[in-house]
């Protein structure tokens, strides 16, 4: 029998002739009738008006017809509600039916059936079926609910099915825990906050027994499932990841990717001494290498997981670099994701096999393979110092071949590797400029012309070389522009005679003839600093340029943490947060690494050290780009000649908008004194920041800095200030997303008279922070740092270390909004962070703060009436007495106690570092929980801080 | 989950087409006919997105099959439930061919629904779903053989059916490898390693237990160190092997694998892949190939190679082929070979060296005069790696099977009732050596 003949009708009056035979007698004609609706259907014809016909052929015995019947059902019934109510009938009788395999079929294709109408009488059946004999009713009927859920949340919600099917997680077929499994992880995710899947131990027991089980589809949902789960404790989570182990055995890739998700989450809570962590991580390592066995398409799969793997724990396959060796008859996709992973395990240890092999690939047919295999050259030499050498001469011997590419991606290479190991292997130089002519991509001819630049001095033609490029000067790319402009300024201060002519040249070309802003901005600001200091010019453009670090492209920490939560699946494949290629609210939800991920763990392995290095923003290879800016950071750090804010301050602030507080903040955090960006390098939002001069409040500033900072905030001060005694909890002010893996979080208190800011710094990067410095902006009390921050050791990865810093108050002062708000920079090896926070207003009260009885009834009647302020304190329940010592220790003095008609009223003063006094009246009445209070003081701005302030002390 | 399957012939036209979310409209099967198949560029990845929609496909010689989703989806999962899809239409038509989809698009249709329900892969065993859904139409099914069906297509032991019966219980143990290498010209192991597999072909009454040992050196050290038995004697004496890793069909119960190494199982009937395996100690390299290329002027090249075999000179090896990649502007080659057939084949840039059989430790050697055309094609000549093709009828791992007990408590057959049959062959995977 062939069915291939129902594909070839295409004659006219198709429908017509199908809609005679639909209605035929004979069952046989009937049958075929309907299968060649569904070829129909299948290429893409419109077949929707034998709605009715087909749906009349539903009533057989035949289970084969039914189910086309069923198949057409699905496709067409959204477009024909009305008529689908007509097959109602045929479902509800079926899913009473005695066959088990009948049931089964109309509960699954009733549930996909998007019609309201018949989604209505579906929950019937539903309910019985859930709770069926057969577990294959059953099971179908798990993944119904899920279907039901996507068409209508309500109705699953009002009726309940949520509950049977949570309660199927017990049941004693495998299958059907698995798809209710499925189900319930489906429907959670569209609802992130509810408590659906409720994992805790008796049901993750239930899930790891069905594990051994069920099918191998069912093994993948159940352990996708699990890794979602937080274990209580280490000891929890070494059994779990004992009972998933086993999975790495199962032939099904799928499954072992989905263990390894689990293993690798879980690992994070057990203790690195343990025994058994080291057991666990010598387990990953074979079946990882195994995936590389199975078809290329998982093949693909395999390696993309196995680069987070390997950029989270190295360690894990620090031996295996030959199973990524690239084979010729590899997929192009799987020779490109091994050759990611190669130079991510290249060592000194392996360093000679890779280069070998690389070498051999750099011969390869396809271009952007050979392309990556040289650039893969450059980065070995980077990463490891002892095969530079090699790597340099592999490198010209690829360069001899000429082959145009080649020559242009090892020349890209080659720069890098200058800025990495300075005045080692310039005596390539004269080989490179052979091929200048060659040079047609924008990126290698700004590499050539940087190291013309860079080494002008020792290459004796450099003036023409570098003119012969300005002939074409507004046809080239931005890129290459700059660095050309870059290049002669570089030139002309090494050999200042020969080259006015080129220099000035360039500059105008740049100034005059050009619409680029950028180069634009950077042909003044070397136009200028010539003409006004050269040898501030040479300072600043010759600078020692800081070296690149080693480690090129890691993904960024908090997001591979995301991302090795989500191993396996099509987010681990782009690299991306699902957030990035899912729709609506699915998926949304961040998964995080959960328990002690932050307690130093990626560092052990002696490998680890090369894997550190600078994780984000600042580019490790530095583009030319970058470079220059560089060059321009050095510029703002010379002499204050600037007047008004300087111009390259913009593009400064482009880089400084990576920042939490974007640009706007950089300029206000100006004090020129201080040398913070000296040490600084590839950071320009800093220099121009901290190197101009103090600039005037902008008024847009009072506008709140960045929303979701706010809210933090708001949320700190909610959470208590400190009084006295009694020390409130630190809250973040600086979460480590938005500053590079540094987090910080700290409190304030006042011992003794004393100010201090307490903080707690942790490194969640993968490099060592050093360098640490801290500074104020201009604040309404004039708040500074009394003393250094004293943070002598480096901050290794995964460390938390506890800093005090006294304060003072004799700094400048500004006045913030809100009053108590204070805008800090902390700086470290890697950049500036800018954060704000607020400081309770009571660690500004002073000791003698206690006014005498008769000053304070002159002073009250002294200040105007419009400066007093009334406030109410909701749910307080402390008599008078009690919140008078309570307020004490923090400084407000109770004065006098008066009792009018059961209310207490006390009057009370403080005062302010700065001198300004503030005067008092609480009411208390005796049952009555909310308390009044008047404030009184000649800056009455202070009064909402102060009230603020007494609820928390009362209420804490 | 999976939210659409399709599948396409070579010219993109639509064979099968399945919907299971709504979220995946009629322009998802126009956009990977558009952006993939029609694309003008080599595929640079399985997995495409486009406009927000996931696309992950294979490729069954000129017939695609793609797997559509909005979600962040199990990748892995896909792609081995599309392999196992490949599986299953092989099972029930043969090759997956433009026609064979067409004849059986009805089939494929009741498939599709049976293995995934709202894009969530279900049991996707082929001897469970033979049970019923079958090309014949449904026979009329009793009670008894109904819930049969359900419960072996939900059960603990998917796999298998019951009531299997056979006059004769028998069974077919493979061992196939592959071996692969890549050597340097000078002769150095640049990569080895064999990857094999188990596969076991099981006639066999009831629902046997069965029991599986090899040389595997951790189970046979462990024994080593407890009581000498007589069994444990003899299998001292012989070689253990290092296994890498391996990995189990669903039948075995890991849990036990992984405490005790021990590979005990209920078989599924009739043809399986038991196990795979991965090995890269000690290693039996059946051939070596000697290269010898030189370059005699910019129009000539002289191409010498000798080949090694390397095993006990009783054994013969089979279907030995060399091919020896010649250049792009090959003009015309002279080949003599000592042993065997060399022809260059201009069509696959190629000389290919064939020889029937070849017993061990011999030694065969092949010269070639490759001329050239003048070119003034700057680019050199890649100079692919020489591959190697054969079949040898022994394990180059090493691995040995000690035994397969089979049980059946229920049967009145016992494990010395069983027939069984053993058989090796090592064949070359990627056997390549640089020149």
């Amino acid at each position: 029998m062939t069915d291939s003949k129902y594909f070839t009708t295409t004659k006219k009056g198709e429908i017509f002739e199908l809609k005679a035979e639909l209605n035929s007698d004979k069952k046989e004609k009937k049958k075929e009738a309907v299968k060649k609706v569904i070829a129909s259907m299948t290429v893409g014809k419109d077949v929707s008006a034998l709605f009715p016909d087909v749906v009349n052929c539903m009533q057989t015995d035949n289970l084969e017809l039914k189910k086309l019947v069923y198949l057409y059902l699905m496709n067409y019934a959204k477009s024909q509600p009305d008529m689908a109510i007509m097959a109602v009938n045929t479902f509800v009788k079926d899913c009473e039916d005695a066959n088990p395999l009948i049931r089964a079929l109309a509960v699954r294709t009733m549930g996909c059936i998007r019609v309201d109408k018949i989604t209505e009488y579906l929950c019937e059946p539903l309910r019985k079926c859930l709770k069926d004999e057969d577990p294959y009713v059953r099971k179908t009927a798990a993944v119904c609910v899920a279907k039901l859920h996507d068409i209508n949340a309500q109705l699953v919600e009002d009726q309940g099915f949520l509950d049977t099917l949570k309660d199927l997680i017990s049941d004693s077929n495998p299958m059907v825990v698995a798809n209710a499994v499925a189900a319930l992880s489906e429907i959670a995710e569209s609802h992130p906050n509810s408590n659906l899947l409720d994992l805790n131990p008796q049901t993750i027991n239930k899930l790891l027994t069905a594990l051994n089980e069920c099918t191998e589809w069912g093994q993948i949902f159940i352990l996708d499932c699990l890794a979602n789960y937080t274990p209580r404790d280490d000891r929890e989570s070494q059994s779990i990841c004992e009972r998933v182990t086993p999975r790495l055995s199962h032939a099904n890739s799928a499954v072992v990717l989905s263990a390894v998700k689990v293993l690798m989450k879980f690992m994070e809570m057990l203790p690195k001494d343990l025994d058994y962590y080291g057991t666990l991580l010598k387990k990953l390592a074979p079946p990882l290498v195994t995936l590389l066995s199975a078809e290329p398409e998982l093949q693909y799969v395999a390696l993309r997981n196995i680069n987070l793997i390997v950029q989270r724990r190295p360690e894990i396959l620090k031996h295996e670099m030959k199973v990524f060796f690239v084979k010729y008859n590899d997929p192009i996709y799987v020779k490109l994701e091994k050759l990611d992973i190669m130079i991510r395990l290249a060592s000194q240890a392996n360093i000679a096999q890779v280069l070998a092999e690389l070498k051999e690939y750099s011969t390869e047919v396809d271009v952007d393979f050979v392309r990556k295999a040289v650039r893969a050259i450059g980065r070995c030499a980077i990463k490891v110092e002892q095969s530079a050498e090699r790597c340099v001469s592999t490198l010209l011997d690829l360069i001899q071949t000429k082959v145009n590419y080649v020559v242009q991606e090892a020349i890209v290479v080659i720069k890098d590797i200058f800025r990495k190991y300075p005045n080692k292997y310039e005596s390539v130089i004269a080989t490179l400029c052979e091929n200048l002519d060659s040079l047609d991509e924008p990126e290698a001819r700004a590499a050539m012309i940087w190291i013309v630049g860079e080494y002008a001095e020792r290459i004796d033609n450099a003036d023409e070389l570098l003119e012969s490029f300005l002939e074409g000067f507004h046809d080239e790319s931005t890129q290459v522009q700059l660095q050309l402009l870059t290049a002669i300024v570089k030139l002309f201060l090494k050999k200042p005679t020969e080259t006015q002519e080129l220099v000035q040249q360039v500059l105008s070309l740049a100034t005059q003839d050009s619409d680029n802003p950028d180069l634009r901005d950077r042909g003044y600001i070397y136009w200028r600093l010539l003409s006004t200091d050269p040898v501030a010019a040479k300072e600043v453009v010759l600078a020692e340029k800081p070296l690149i670090s080693e480690e090129t492209d890691l993904i960024e920490p908090t997001l591979l943490e995301e991302l090795i939560c989500h191993i396996g699946t099509l987010a681990s494949v782009y690299h991306k947060p699902p957030s990035a290629f899912v729709e609506g609210s699915r998926g949304v939800q961040h998964k995080r690494i959960s328990g002690n991920a932050v307690s130093g763990e990626s560092v052990e392995s002696p490998d680890n050290g090369s894997a550190a290095g600078v994780t984000e923003a600042p580019p490790a290879v530095i583009q030319s780009h970058g470079d220059l800016l560089g060059d321009l950071l050095n510029l703002d750090l010379t002499p204050p000649t600037t007047t008004g804010p300087p111009p390259p301050s913009s593009s400064g602030m482009q880089m400084g908008a990576m920042d939490l507080l974007g640009g706007g903040l950089d300029s206000l955090m100006g004090d020129e004194s201080e040398p913070l960006g000296g040490d600084l390098g590839g950071n320009p939002a800093m220099g121009a920041g901290f190197g101009g001069p103090p600039a005037v409040m902008p008024a847009s500033f009072n506008a709140p800095v960045g929303g979701g900072l706010d809210d933090l905030f708001d949320l700190g001060s909610g959470v208590g200030m400190p009084m006295g005694a009694f020390n409130p909890p630190k809250t973040v002010w600086l979460p480590a997303m938005k500053a590079k893996g540094l987090e910080i979080s700290g409190t304030f208190v006042r011992r003794a008279g004393v100010i201090q800011m307490e903080m707690n710094l942790t490194n969640k990067a993968m490099s060592v922070m050093t360098d640490f410095a801290i500074q104020f902006n201009r604040n309404s009390f004039g708040l500074a740092s009394a003393g250094p921050l004293q943070i002598l050791t480096p901050l290794s990865p995964n460390q938390s270390i506890e800093a005090a810093l006294p304060l003072s108050t004799v700094g400048p002062i500004m006045k913030m909004e809100p009053l108590n708000n204070l805008q800090v920079a902390v700086k470290n090896n890697i950049d500036v962070f800018y954060f704000s926070c607020q400081y309770p207003i009571s660690m500004l009260f002073v000791e003698d703060g206690k006014m005498e009885r008769q000053v304070f009834l002159a002073t009250w009647k002294d200040i105007p009436n419009e400066n007093e302020s009334q406030f109410q304190i909701k749910d307080c329940h402390l008599n008078s007495d009690a919140a008078s010592n309570k307020l004490q220790s923090s400084n407000i003095f109770t004065i006098a106690k008066r009792t009018v008609e059961g209310q207490d009223m006390l009057y009370q003063s403080m005062k302010l570092t700065n001198g300004i006094w503030v005067l008092a009246e609480l009411r208390v009445q005796a049952g009555n929980p909310n308390y009044t209070i008047s404030l009184k003081c000649r800056a009455p701005e202070v009064n909402q801080c102060v009230f603020q302030n007494y609820e928390s002390v009362l209420k804490n | 989950m999976i939210g659409g399957l399709f599948i396409y012939n070579h010219k993109g036209e639509v064979l099968i087409s399945r919907v299971y979310r709504d979220d995946i409209g009629r322009n998802a099967v126009d956009a990977f006919r558009v952006n993939v198949i029609h694309a003008r560029q080599q595929v640079r990845s399985p997995v495409t997105n486009i406009a927000r929609t996931s696309f992950f496909h294979v490729k069954r010689s000129n017939i695609w099959l793609a797997a559509v989703t909005k979600q962040n989806v199990n990748a892995a999962m896909v792609f081995e439930f599309l392999y196992k899809m490949c599986d299953v239409m092989t099972a029930y038509f043969g090759k997956i061919s433009e026609e064979n989809i067409k004849n059986n698009f009805v089939l494929i249709y009741e498939l599709l629904d049976e293995i995934l329900d709202f894009g969530y892969p279900q049991n996707s065993e082929t001897g469970a779903l033979k049970t019923f859904i079958t090309q014949q139409g449904i026979k009329g099914q009793t009670k008894e053989e109904q819930s049969q069906i359900t419960s072996q297509v939900t059960g603990q032991i998917g796999w298998r059916r019951e009531g299997i019966k056979y006059r004769r219980n028998e069974l077919f143990l493979d061992v196939l490898e592959s071996v692969n290498l890549l050597m340097s010209p000078q002769g150095q192991v640049l990569s080895a390693h064999v990857s094999g597999r188990v596969v076991m072909k099981s006639y066999l009454s009831g629902m046997p237990e069965c029991k599986f040992g090899m040389n595997d050196k951790i189970v046979i050290d462990k024994q080593g160190k407890g009581i000498t038995t007589d069994e444990t004697a003899k299998s001292s004496g012989k070689q253990s092997i290092a296994i890498d890793d391996c990995t189990f069909h669903q039948c075995v119960r890991l849990s036990k694998f992984d405490s005790e190494r021990s590979i005990s199982f209920i078989p599924p009937d009739g043809e399986y892949e038991l196990m795979r395996y991965r090995t890269t100690k000690d290693i039996i390299l059946p051939f070596r190939v000697i290269p010898l290329v030189r370059e005699v002027g910019r129009t000539k090249l002289e191409v010498k190679v000798v080949i090694k075999s390397n095993f006990k000179p009783s054994l013969l090896a089979q279907k030995i082929e060399v091919r020896i990649p010649t250049p792009l502007n090959t003009s015309g080659v002279q080949v003599i070979c000592m042993k065997g057939k060399a022809k260059y084949k201009a069509s696959e840039n190629a000389i290919v060296w064939k020889i029937k059989r070849m017993a061990g430790m011999k030694e065969s050697q092949i010269s070639a005069e490759i001329e050239l055309l003048p070119t003034n094609d700057k680019k050199k000549w890649a100079r692919p790696p020489i591959s190697m093709n054969f079949e040898v009828p022994f394990a180059p791992s090493g691995l040995k099977v000690r035994y397969l007990k089979v049980f059946e408590s229920k049967l009145n057959y016992s494990d010395h009732d069983v027939i069984k049959w053993v058989r090796y062959i090592g064949r070359s995977g990627i056997y390549e050596t640089r020149c």
